[in-house]
């Protein structure tokens, strides 16, 4: 069966996530070690801290304590690198018409609930889909929001008087705290499901992100004009 | 074919193209006019021949790439990497005073958010101190190159200032205290600073003749700040010797601290013995331990 080559990832977009990658590990990591002077949060049901961030042990491993300084410095050096590539990426975004891909429209949040079910082995057949499928919309949609709301919280908590409509937006000082923290939380599950599902659709498309290209079946993708490429 | 037959057809065709519609409208990638990217039709052997070529050039300039990132950031000498943060630390402050406007104020809180007090950091305040005989050194004044030496009561008598605000600390706590003292910018103004140009300082409408920085320290002198004049001179930044309705007490700075909501906890220094207007950036004790030396908000 004759095959055709997609070109898949524009090479922007390939360098900015992958650019991405080292600048949240680096993000979080200095996080980390300015968190550790004042771990006050924990997940709570009914008044009772099912887990403490963090347990002893993850701060001994990592070798995590008495390194705020550090900690600071990285962090206010990296947020230029992790903010500049953040908003590169969406001007290109929204330059390129990729946003076409990464958007969802209101009735994505019902298909992605199938392909939820497909992922959990429910239902057989995925709803049908461009590059990618309405879940995967619902996340890099959600992830670049959430890139955005840390540079927003972290602003407030970096510049609390001068920025003080902001921090004051956002419910006060020790607020804009703890939502920078939580966005950290949900970058680090991104992540987890990220590579997760990147594993299991396999190598063709992990290698896709690096060299841009994937091999489809020639007949693939009837329901979207394939446009030639130059 | 008949005409009647071809009006079937027709029929036919646009009942199944309004059924594709509806089949194609369910699909995201169409609502928003997705276009993909194909090439021509190409043999199993053509499009494996093709995507080599490919994953050789990207793995090999992405991998090049990761190589000089993990390798550049770990086998950078202690030094360069320390000048580079530090240099950005610096580069920080500048965009920060930039944006500076001493206009803009930290909130204040009622009487009832007011935190249980939280004694952090003991540098300074070792050796005993009887508040009769301290007294408060200024330098860098206006017409005097000896320090002007004055008295608590001297500085009760410039006018009182109270409020509520969020002292935070680097460490990333912060508690809401009632502070009251006097404006360190109403000390400014009772006792003339220094200026670059030599006439006498006026400190609304010509604030940039002002030396930039102001050092202070304990009477020890094992603790010492450096502030930017713009940030010791907002409204907010008090001189304070009472603290939640009471005297300092010996921990909390006795009898004399700065207190500020324009800069973290550790520029707040306890027991000020001397306070110098200066044109050279001060010394700076978390500074020197590693910290951003403008710790600003």
């Amino acid at each position: 069966m004759a095959k055709r080559i997609e070109n898949k990832h524009p090479l922007a977009i390939r360098w900015l996530h992958w650019i991405n990658f080292p600048m949240l590990l680096m993000m979080i990591w200095s996080g980390l070690l300015i968190y550790w002077a004042n771990a006050v949060y924990g997940f709570r049901i009914f008044g009772y801290e099912l887990l403490h961030f963090f347990p002893p042990w993850f701060y001994e491993t990592l070798n995590i304590p008495f390194r705020l300084a550090e900690g600071l410095q990285l962090h206010f050096f990296f947020m230029w690198l992790f903010a500049v590539n953040g908003v590169i990426y969406v001007i290109y975004l929204a330059v390129s018409g990729e946003w076409r891909s990464i958007l969802p429209v209101p009735a994505s949040f019902k298909r992605a609930a199938f392909v939820a079910l497909k992922d959990l082995h429910f239902v057989k057949t995925l709803p049908p889909q461009g590059k990618y499928n309405d879940a995967q919309r619902i996340a890099y949609t959600a992830v670049i929001l959430m890139g955005a709301g840390s540079v927003i919280t972290g602003l407030a908590i970096y510049k609390p008087l001068q920025l003080g409509w902001l921090t004051a937006l956002l419910g006060g000082y020790e607020w804009a705290r703890w939502e920078h923290f939580w966005l950290m939380i949900l970058f680090v599950l991104f992540f987890v499901v990220h590579v997760v599902q990147v594993a299991v659709a396999g190598w063709s498309n992990f290698r896709s992100m690096v060299t841009g290209r994937e091999v489809v079946d020639e007949n693939a993708a009837v329901s979207i004009q394939p446009e030639p490429i130059p | 074919m008949s005409e009647c037959e071809e009006k079937i057809l027709v029929e036919k065709v646009r009942e199944l193209e309004k059924v594709r519609k509806i089949v194609d409208r369910e699909n995201t990638a169409e609502v928003l006019g997705e276009a993909r990217r194909l090439s021509e039709p190409l043999s199993d052997e053509e499009a494996r021949k093709r995507m080599a070529a490919y994953s050789r050039r990207g793995f090999l300039a992405g991998g090049a790439a990761a190589l000089l990132g993990v390798f550049g950031w770990r086998w950078m000498p202690d030094d360069t990497k320390y000048r580079l943060l530090r240099g950005t630390l610096e580069f920080d402050e500048k965009v920060s005073r930039a944006f500076y406007r001493p206009s803009r104020l930290a909130p204040e809180f009622s009487a009832s958010q007011i935190s249980p007090p939280r004694v952090n950091g003991g540098i300074g305040l070792s050796e005993d101190l009887d508040p009769a005989i301290w007294k408060l050194n200024i330098g860098g004044l206006f017409g005097r190159t000896d320090d002007l030496v004055i008295t608590l009561d001297d500085l009760k008598a410039l006018p009182r200032t109270e409020m509520t605000t969020e002292l935070k600390c680097i460490e990333g706590w912060s508690i809401v205290v009632h502070w009251a003292g006097a404006r360190f910018s109403d000390l400014a103004a009772k006792f003339l600073p220094a200026t670059k140009s030599g006439r006498e300082p006026d400190l609304v409408s010509r604030p940039d003749d002002l030396l930039p920085y102001v050092s202070l320290s304990t009477p020890d002198e094992s603790y010492f700040v450096g502030w930017d004049i713009e940030s010791i001179l907002h409204p907010q930044t008090l001189l304070a010797y009472e603290m939640n309705g009471a005297p300092l007490t010996a921990a909390h700075g006795a009898p004399l601290r700065l207190v500020s909501p324009a800069k973290y906890g550790i520029k707040q220094i306890k027991r000020i013995g001397r306070i110098e207007f200066t044109g050279e950036r001060p010394r700076d004790y978390w500074a020197e331990q590693g910290y951003d030396w403008y710790a600003g908000h």
